[in-house]
């Protein structure tokens, strides 16, 4: 194959190469087309590995390997124009490469795996007995950024820059670390969702074949914020001492976020109005009166080199915590204003059932052209939105390296190699080689109890 | 505990007098017994579900539950009051396991009326039962123990216990003790739940529950297969009489009001829709749009009063196209107002939400749904009220109720204070609110025309 120019302009790499909008994640339409995304299904995405992790060793010639599961995966594309088309599946990688190629769906997203191959669940249903219904399913979350407009004043909605990041970075780090210390999960996904927020996948097979009451139990476990728009007071810590996980969430994760980042990057206590919001959460109200009192007092007083927003919280964690205070409930108050500004907000709905489509990680963000990479949840403070690889980006770096690479490992030219090294060698290999010895070991047990049926 | 237990040495010296209903019994019963004893357990079971609806809290409950069963239950031979308890239980499960709403109501009613009376049981027979369930489980060995000793402690302080070096603990995959992960009564350690004697009811609950529902399962089957044809002169009238004459109205079909129309739809929304569904109205009317559990709550609450298909597509594209575009409305919301209605995809019936289930759901960021004396804060919740013109008197009778978290009770009360006229069933379902308002309105037009 000779080289093939990819279609790229170069004005729109300009546009995306600097100015100071890029600490923002931004839509950015012009980084994103049907033309751009044919190149990099056919070039870069790394299909044979998202197949290779949907199979969870079954793709294998282990007899115990079931021939079936990959079939039984729901899959849905969403394609240009915004067209919608559920129950996809494939019975093995070439399938699902050439349907993904072909159709360039704008967004992959995956479901759950079925008892009957979901392409045919009317012929199923005809024939009556076969009941189509979800079988497995990763554990998933789904954490978004827009939930969390109240405590943040640097943007809204859909943006992210990197001083509301942190949000995300405690969000993965408080999850991951109950996901495996608490639950005992060892195959965590992390990935970026392309624009505003994060997704977790546990893929574990006791994940997988959690009920849907059980995912509820994990994600009641995971939850302490509660929203709902006509509830002022979200986060309630009730009883005398904090449960251990939450307890170690404070001093580990949150305490730090909230008093070294997010207080004065997100200058909570900055104004008037904010300092109400945050007061309004303490219950006792002559306390809320006279910190304020003290604030409005000493606003022209500027304590020249300290942090307003620091010395305001000193002052408020004074008065709450000191001698005075033995009611157990202001006590707990300055854990609870900390727990609202920075404890992870799920979207429950999505945990909680089997049947939740969630977008396939490697995906590109239709509206911000960002890839959906992974990220490492040991070094996600590390992790920036406003320098993940985009589309066009990426077809640029195609374009500029002269040398060749094999053409199954095209990606190794461009920056989302990096993602893609890092997708095999910390999830995908050892999920592999789990799998494998999860089947190695129930085949020998049934083989056991076969032989023991026998002899008996 | 301890009152309990001494309660309980009257009845039971020896083996526990609750049966954990493995195989049916092969008793002789007459036919009479057969629907009486059904009956009866129904009513406990009924009581059961008001309880919960009520959100009594677990010692109420406990109250709750073994006073229904003393009321019920009893019969004047001792010896009997097993076989009572036997045969009710599996001709039920006859009446509850056709549909999978039955199945439902069924699987939750008689879960929670084992884990009571286990409670109630002496730890002796609460260990046998455990045996006899073949729980795996063996008490934390001391040496383990001191290496979790100060998390236990943690925890039992955390839920307001004190922390007891006596207490034997089993340590069970976490899977197993959901409703304790879910509250965070137990402590977590790699997979596994730390499960403390006295919360043990909770893995024998789930055993129970798990047991049952495919127990329910096999009997729809056997009912399909055999027995309804078999059976089709004795037992099976009497099946079929009774889960119609217990289970209330579903108000999947709209019955009294028969149809309303788009023009009124402002009109009836302010007279006669409960809080929940009025505050998801005119969040609507004023966002132009609603999250996925306030479509649904909503949505199908208006199929049970009466919208027909045609204006409820219309109605909802009248408030969304304004934020989302006619486009996308089509493409993306008009399906699932269709499937409500049963017209796309699985046939499933959708009934409009109960009380029940809209009190128990979980509202998230941006959502309205859920049942404002459960979900509001209380000043907004004085607000609504005020809004909607309750007077202040009744206002504080209501925010009463609401402490005591007998949410159902604020919203009967609500009723009264607004229509001035008194509810005696008490509101158990939306659309109960709907239909028992349009009928106390409707009285009122008549005399005049
Ligand atoms: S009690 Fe029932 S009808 Fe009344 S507001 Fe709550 S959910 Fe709605
Ligand atoms: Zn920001």
């Amino acid at each position: 194959m000779t080289k093939e120019e990819v279609l790229v302009e170069r004005d729109d790499m300009q546009i995306d190469g600097g100015g100071p909008d890029s600490r923002q994640v931004r839509a950015d339409p012009a980084g994103f087309s049907a033309d751009y995304l044919k190149i990099y299904y056919g070039k870069l995405f790394p299909c044979a590995d998202i197949y290779k992790w949907l199979s969870y060793g079954n793709d294998g010639k282990h007899p115990a390997c079931d021939h079936s599961y990959i079939g039984r995966r729901e899959f849905s594309f969403t394609l240009e124009h915004d067209i919608y088309v559920r129950f996809q599946s494939f019975n093995n990688a070439n399938e699902m490469e050439n349907a993904i190629k072909e159709k360039c769906p704008f967004k992959i997203d995956i479901g759950p795996v079925y008892s009957v191959d979901p392409a045919k669940r009317h012929a199923y249903a005809q024939a009556g007995n076969n009941v189509f219904t979800p079988v497995e399913r990763e554990l998933i979350f789904d954490i978004d950024m827009s939930d969390y407009d109240d405590v943040r004043y640097c943007c809204s909605g859909a943006d992210v820059c990197l001083d509301c990041w942190p949000l995300m970075t405690i969000a993965i780090k408080v999850m991951d670390r109950a996901l495996r210390d608490d639950f005992g999960f060892n195959h965590i996904l992390w990935a970026y969702s392309g624009r505003r927020g994060v997704h977790c996948w546990v893929c574990d097979g006791r994940a997988r074949r959690l009920s849907n009451e059980q995912r509820s139990s994990i994600a009641d476990y995971l939850r302490v914020y509660k929203g709902g728009e006509n509830n002022s007071k979200k986060v309630n810590l009730t009883g005398p001492v904090l449960h251990p996980f939450l307890a170690r969430t404070y001093t580990d994760v949150l305490r730090g976020f909230f008093e070294e980042k997010l207080l004065c990057s997100q200058k909570l206590l900055a104004s008037e109005e904010r300092c109400q919001k945050i007061l309004e959460l303490i219950p006792d109200e002559s306390i809320a009166a006279e910190l304020l009192d003290r604030w409005q007092g000493n606003r022209r007083s500027s304590i020249s080199k300290e942090d307003v927003n620091i010395a305001r919280w000193e002052q408020l964690k004074h008065i709450l915590q000191s001698g005075k205070q033995k009611a157990q409930g202001l006590r707990r108050c300055v854990e609870e204003i900390v727990f609202s500004y920075t404890y992870p907000r799920l979207d429950m709905e999505v945990s909680k059932h089997m049947n939740h489509l969630l977008k396939a990680p490697f995906c590109v963000h239709p509206k911000t052209g960002r890839v959906c990479v992974p990220i490492d949840p040991d070094n996600c403070g590390d992790f920036d939105p406003t320098t993940v690889p985009t589309l066009s980006e990426l077809l640029e770096e195609l374009n500029m390296s002269r040398t060749r690479a094999e053409p199954e490992n095209e990606w190794e030219r461009t920056s989302l190699g990096k993602s893609i090294r890092f997708f095999r060698s910390s999830f995908l290999h050892p999920l592999l080689k789990s799998c494998k010895e999860e089947m190695e070991s129930s085949y020998n047990a049934k083989l056991q109890q076969s032989r023991n049926s026998l002899s008996w | 505990m301890e009152i309990v237990r001494s309660q309980r040495n009257l009845t039971a010296d020896g083996p526990p007098s609750l049966s954990l209903y493995r195989s049916a019994p092969s008793l002789e019963v007459r036919l009479e017994d057969f629907e009486l004893y059904a009956i009866d357990r129904l009513r406990v079971l009924k009581g059961i579900s008001d309880g919960i609806s009520r959100g009594k809290k677990p010692e109420e409950m406990e109250k709750l539950v073994s006073e229904l069963w003393r009321a019920n239950m009893r019969h004047q031979d001792a010896s009997e009051v097993t076989n009572k308890d036997m045969i009710s239980h599996f001709v039920l499960r006859l009446v509850y396991c056709r549909t999978e709403d039955l199945r439902k109501w069924f699987l939750s009613m008689e879960t929670t009326l084992f884990r009571y009376r286990f409670r109630l049981e002496s730890p002796e027979s609460q260990r046998m039962l455990m045996a006899e369930f073949q729980l795996p489980y063996k008490a934390l060995s001391n040496a383990e123990f001191e290496t979790v000793k100060d998390k236990l402690g943690q925890v039992a302080r955390s839920i307001g216990q004190s922390s007891n070096a006596e207490t034997i603990f089993f340590k069970v995959p976490f899977e197993e003790v959901p409703e304790l992960v879910a509250s965070r009564r137990v402590f977590l350690l790699k997979g596994y739940a730390y499960v403390a004697m006295n919360q043990v009811v909770s893995l024998v609950v789930t055993q129970f529950r798990s047991n049952l529902s495919k127990a329910l399962v096999l009997t729809n089957r056997k009912w399909t297969s055999t027995i309804r044809e078999q059976e089709k002169e004795r037992l099976t009238p009497i099946v079929e009489a009774l889960s119609n004459s217990y289970l209330g109205p579903d108000y999947s079909q709209p019955k009294e009001f028969a149809e309303i129309s788009l023009k009124d739809i402002d009109q009836l929304a302010s007279n006669s829709f409960p809080l929940c569904m009025r505050h998801l109205f005119e969040k609507l009317r004023e966002d132009h749009h609603l999250r996925h559990g306030g479509r649904m709550q909503l949505g199908l609450f208006l199929k049970g009063v009466g919208l027909k298909l045609d204006d409820a597509l219309a109605f909802w594209k009248m408030e969304f196209s304004q934020k989302v575009g006619t486009e996308r409305f089509d493409k993306e919301y008009a399906y699932t107002i269709r499937h409500n209605y049963g017209k796309e995809g699985k046939r499933t019936d959708y009934t409009p939400y109960s009380c029940h289930k809209i009190i128990s759901s979980t509202p998230g960021v941006g959502d309205h749904h859920g049942c404002p004396y459960r979900h509001f804060s209380e000043e907004n919740l004085r607000a609504a009220l005020g809004k909607i013109g309750v007077g202040s008197r009744a206002l504080d009778d209501v925010m009463d109720k609401v402490r005591n978290r007998h949410y159902q009770l604020a919203c009967t009360l609500t009723f009264e204070a607004i229509h001035a006229a008194s509810c005696d069933t008490g509101i158990n379902h939306p659309n109960h609110y709907f239909s028992e308002s349009q009928k106390i309105l409707k009285s009122r037009i008549q005399p005049t025309t």
